[in-house]
C-alpha cells in the first residue's frame, strides 16, 4: 500500500509518477478511480464576498455545515438552489435538499416567509420525461417553483443576483450552488481528460478509450449515467469480470449497462425511488422484483424507511465488500411504462 | 424512421428532427434548417458548425464549456449567435446528433 498523491500517469509507458519525488509506479494494469469534485471557481462570483455567508455548497463537509449553520438564522427570503452544469454527483441531491427544505421551514412555522426555487440548466425537474413529470408535480404540490433552462454565466454578488448567459437573473437571498463538477486535476496533467477531466470510457467495458489496459471505476470516467454510489457499485462487479478476461488476454465479455438506482427522500417521512440505465429512464413500479416492498416513482413512507434502512446496509454490507441481493444489473421486472408514454 | 427535405434534398432524421446520418450534410442544408430555427447563417456561425462537426468526427464529447476552445467565439456569444438553447440548436443545424449533455 502507497499513499501518496499521484503527479500524473503515463499511459503511453505504464508508469504512474508520485508526488514529492517519491519515485514512481509501473503498472501492467491500472484501474482509475480518482472521482469528481466541485469546481466553484469555474463560475465568476461564485466564489465572491458572499460565499459561505450567503452562498454555499453541500458537497463539501465544510459547506454543508456552514450551510446547516446559516439556516438557523434564516428567518424568510429567497432560498435559491442552482444546478450550475451537468454533469454533477448524486443528480437527486438537490431535490432533496430542496424537499428536505420544504419540510424544515414548514417544522418552523416559517414556511410562508420562505420563496423556494430550483434553477436547473435542464428543462424541468430531472433528466427524463416520466421522472420529471412525477417530481416537478410534487415540486408544485409543494409549493417549489422551477427556472428551468439557465445556465448560470456569473453572479452578481452586491445585488444578490445570478444571471445566465443571456442576462436572464434570479434574485436570492440565500443561493445554494451545485458548481460544476471536475474530475482530478490529475487527470488533466496526465493528458487524459475531457473539457471537465473525466476520462473517457467504454460505457460497456469500463476500458478508458485508447488504453486496453486501463480500466476506470465511479465518477471519474465519463460514462452517460449518473455519477452515483449505485453506479460505482454496480459497474465494479462489470469491471473485476472484463479485467481478468484482460490479464487472460481474453475479449471483454461483460457488459456494462448503465445501472443506477437512487432514493430520493421528499420529506421527514416519506421518499420515492428511481431504477435505471443507458437505455431505460426511471418508469414506475415495484423494487426490488416483484415482491419489492418499495414503489418506484410513488412517494411513500415505506420507501423513507428503505432509506434509512439503507443507511445501515451501507456501513454493514456494501463497505464490508457483502453482495446485496439485487442484480448489478437493471432488470425490467416489475416496471411499467405508464398508458400515455406507451405509443411513444 | 422520418425524413425531411432541405435545399431541395431528401434527408433522414429523427423525432426531434436531428440527423440521423451526418454525411447527407451540406452547407446549403444547414442554411434550410437554419432558417427553420429563424436563423441567418454568417461566416461566423458556418466557422462554428465546422468546428462542432471536426470535433463530433474526432469522437471527443460536445458541451457548451467545450466551445470555448474553439477560438471562434466564448460561451457568451455562443448563447449570443444560437440564443435560447445554443448547443441544441447548433447541433441541429450541424447535421449531427443533438449531444448527450442536452439530455
Amino acid at each position: 500500500m502507497v499513499f501518496s498523491e499521484i503527479e500524473k500517469i503515463v499511459p503511453g509507458e505504464n508508469r504512474v509518477l508520485l508526488k514529492e519525488k517519491l519515485g514512481e509506479l509501473n503498472y501492467d494494469f491500472l484501474i482509475i478511480a480518482t472521482g469528481t469534485r466541485i469546481a466553484p471557481e469555474e463560475t465568476p462570483g461564485l466564489l465572491g464576498e458572499l460565499w459561505r455567508r450567503d452562498i454555499f455548497d453541500f458537497y463539501t463537509v465544510e459547506g454543508a455545515v456552514a450551510l446547516a449553520e446559516r439556516l438557523k438564522s434564516f428567518n424568510g427570503g429567497k432560498l435559491v438552489v442552482n444546478i450550475t452544469e451537468l454533469p454533477f454527483k448524486c443528480p437527486v441531491a438537490p431535490l432533496e435538499f430542496i424537499f428536505l427544505a420544504d419540510t424544515y421551514f414548514k417544522k418552523r412555522g416559517i414556511r410562508d416567509k420562505v420563496d423556494l426555487t430550483l434553477v436547473t440548466p435542464l428543462p424541468g425537474a430531472f433528466t427524463k420525461p416520466i421522472a420529471t413529470k412525477m417530481l416537478s408535480g410534487l415540486m408544485e404540490k409543494k409549493n417549489i417553483n422551477i427556472v428551468p433552462d439557465f445556465n448560470i454565466a456569473e453572479v452578481d454578488n452586491q445585488n444578490k443576483q445570478i444571471l445566465d448567459y443571456e442576462g436572464k437573473g434570479v434574485d436570492f437571498d440565500l443561493l445554494v450552488t451545485i458548481p460544476t463538477n471536475k474530475g482530478s486535476d490529475m487527470i488533466e496533467r496526465s493528458g487524459m481528460g475531457d473539457d471537465l477531466n473525466f476520462v473517457p470510457t467504454d460505457k460497456h467495458t469500463l476500458q478508458a478509450v485508447g488504453y486496453e489496459n486501463i480500466f476506470v471505476l465511479g465518477d471519474a470516467a465519463n460514462l452517460p449515467t449518473s455519477k452515483a454510489g449505485s453506479v460505482a457499485h454496480f459497474a465494479a462487479d462489470f469491471l473485476e469480470e472484463n479485467l481478468i478476461s484482460a490479464i487472460k488476454g481474453e475479449p471483454l465479455k461483460a457488459k456494462f449497462d448503465g445501472h443506477a438506482n437512487c432514493y430520493i427522500v421528499t420529506s421527514y417521512s416519506k421518499g420515492t425511488l428511481i431504477d435505471f440505465n443507458y437505455e431505460t429512464e426511471p418508469l414506475p413500479g415495484r423494487y426490488p422484483y416483484w415482491i419489492g416492498p418499495f414503489g418506484l416513482l410513488k412517494d411513500t413512507r415505506l420507501n423513507y424507511f428503505g432509506k434509512l434502512f439503507f443507511k445501515w446496509m451501507y456501513w454493514n454490507l456494501l463497505l464490508r465488500g457483502h453482495h446485496l441481493p439485487v442484480t448489478s444489473h437493471m432488470s425490467m421486472c416489475c416496471k411499467e411504462r405508464p398508458v400515455s408514454e406507451k405509443n411513444k | 424512421m422520418a425524413q425531411k427535405e432541405y435545399a431541395g434534398v431528401t434527408v433522414d432524421v429523427n423525432d426531434e428532427g436531428y440527423f440521423t446520418n451526418h454525411l447527407q450534410w451540406t452547407k446549403e442544408i444547414a442554411a434550410a434548417v437554419a432558417k427553420e430555427e429563424g436563423l441567418e447563417l454568417t461566416d461566423k456561425h458556418y466557422a462554428i458548425l465546422e468546428f462542432l462537426r471536426n470535433r463530433f468526427n474526432s469522437g471527443e464529447a460536445l458541451s457548451i464549456r467545450s466551445i470555448n476552445k474553439s477560438g471562434i467565439v466564448d460561451v457568451k456569444e455562443f448563447y449570443a449567435m444560437f440564443p435560447g438553447a445554443p448547443l441544441k440548436r447548433s447541433t441541429k443545424i450541424a447535421g449531427i446528433p443533438k449531444p448527450s449533455s442536452c439530455i
